[in-house]
């Protein structure tokens, strides 16, 4: 009689134990994003500071970064930037872990800004004025900065957090989602990638 | 008398819960007079997903930033005439099913649903085996004990 109760005791426990092994495993905030893949969500943003603006402190971004058109309007849509490859990169100033990524996305833009990638801040949850002093702080932005009110790019992009940066390969599709930091190895690796990937398709 | 008049008043109200919370309702009003309705299934839909910077609270019930602005997009996106399904398909595309704070009775998922009712089963067939052995062996004298035990 009681083998056969420890036998349905081991039944019963085993499988609770898998359970919250497998369970506990998870981190409760990974959330899986449908997003790579498919199609990046449109958007069409106004420049924090439209690139007129820009050049009395020598810094890097001006309207060849960015499209001409784009630049005379203020305001940036993702539709204009097919055929390039599109870092998009969500942050605010009241983000720790943005301050660490920042060096590495300023540098790599500079880098790659010839090869056909461009790179956009899109400031989230925040506004243009701690955002300039972040910038200052930092030493500059080599790429601009968009500005989203109500946060309906982010929530478009499925956006939990800073800072997520997407990149989105020349067709408009989004390539790969990096939750967290991003690191110069990176950036450096997932562009060229894309890139590869890019030339073979043309 | 008085049971029937109980009986009414619930139906009524049960009535009234069905009018209120049925989004078909909802949505066919004139927009002037639907700001309460649009209102009301917005909050419906809000407390449906889930909050993706907290742990375990809906939209609805979250005070946060992200929260607020994602109610707003459920609300205009309701005001422009979709159907609370499309707004939650609209957010399972962009955070997948887990945004969702009820699961999709499909595949897996069934598991949630059907376990607890397997284990009420297997429970209660166990206790009904139980009891039959306890009152076998003579429990009658216990039960008797127990009734004076009671509280008045």
């Amino acid at each position: 009689m009681n083998w056969k109760r420890s036998v349905i005791a081991v039944a019963v426990i085993v499988p609770v134990i898998v359970l919250f092994w497998y369970g506990l495993s998870l981190d409760p905030r990974t959330i899986p994003s449908p997003l790579p893949g498919q199609p990046a969500p449109e958007f069409t943003l106004k420049l924090m500071d439209p690139p007129e603006g820009v050049g009395e402190r020598g810094e890097v971004y001006t309207a060849t970064a960015i499209g001409a058109d784009a630049a005379s309007a203020g305001t940036v849509s993702l539709a204009e930037l097919r055929g390039k490859v599109v870092v998009l990169n969500f942050w605010a100033s009241w983000c720790l872990a943005c301050r660490d990524e920042h060096t590495a996305l300023s540098e790599v833009a500079t880098l790659y800004r010839d090869r056909g990638v461009v790179f956009y801040g899109v400031l989230y949850n925040d506004t243009p004025e701690p955002a300039r002093r972040w910038i200052e702080e930092m030493g500059g932005q080599s790429y601009p900065t968009l500005l989203d009110p109500g946060s309906r790019t982010a929530i478009d992009y499925g956006l939990y957090g800073v800072p997520e940066t997407f990149f989105i390969d020349p067709e408009g599709k989004v390539a790969y989602k990096h939750i967290g930091p991003v690191t110069r190895a990176l950036l450096m690796q997932k562009l060229d990638e894309i890139l590869a990937a890019g030339g073979e398709g043309t | 008398m008085r049971r029937s008049v109980l009986r009414h008043g619930v139906g009524l109200l049960l009535t009234g819960m069905l009018l209120g919370t049925n989004p078909v309702v909802a949505t066919t009003q004139e927009p002037s007079d639907s700001v309460a309705a649009l209102e009301a299934l917005t909050s419906k839909v809000a407390a449906q997903l889930r909050c993706p910077v907290c742990q375990g609270l809906s939209i609805q019930d979250s005070p946060t930033e992200l929260a607020l602005e994602m109610r707003a997009v459920i609300r205009d996106q309701l005001a422009e005439g979709r159907t609370p399904e499309e707004v939650k398909a609209y957010f399972v595309s962009k955070y997948g099913e887990w945004i969702l704070l009820e699961p999709k009775p499909e595949g897996f998922n069934l598991a949630v649903y059907a376990l607890p009712i397997a284990g009420l089963l297997v429970g209660a067939g166990a206790l009904v085996l139980s009891v039959r052995r306890w009152t076998k062996q003579g429990g009658a004298g216990v039960a008797e004990g127990m009734v004076g035990d009671l509280p008045e």
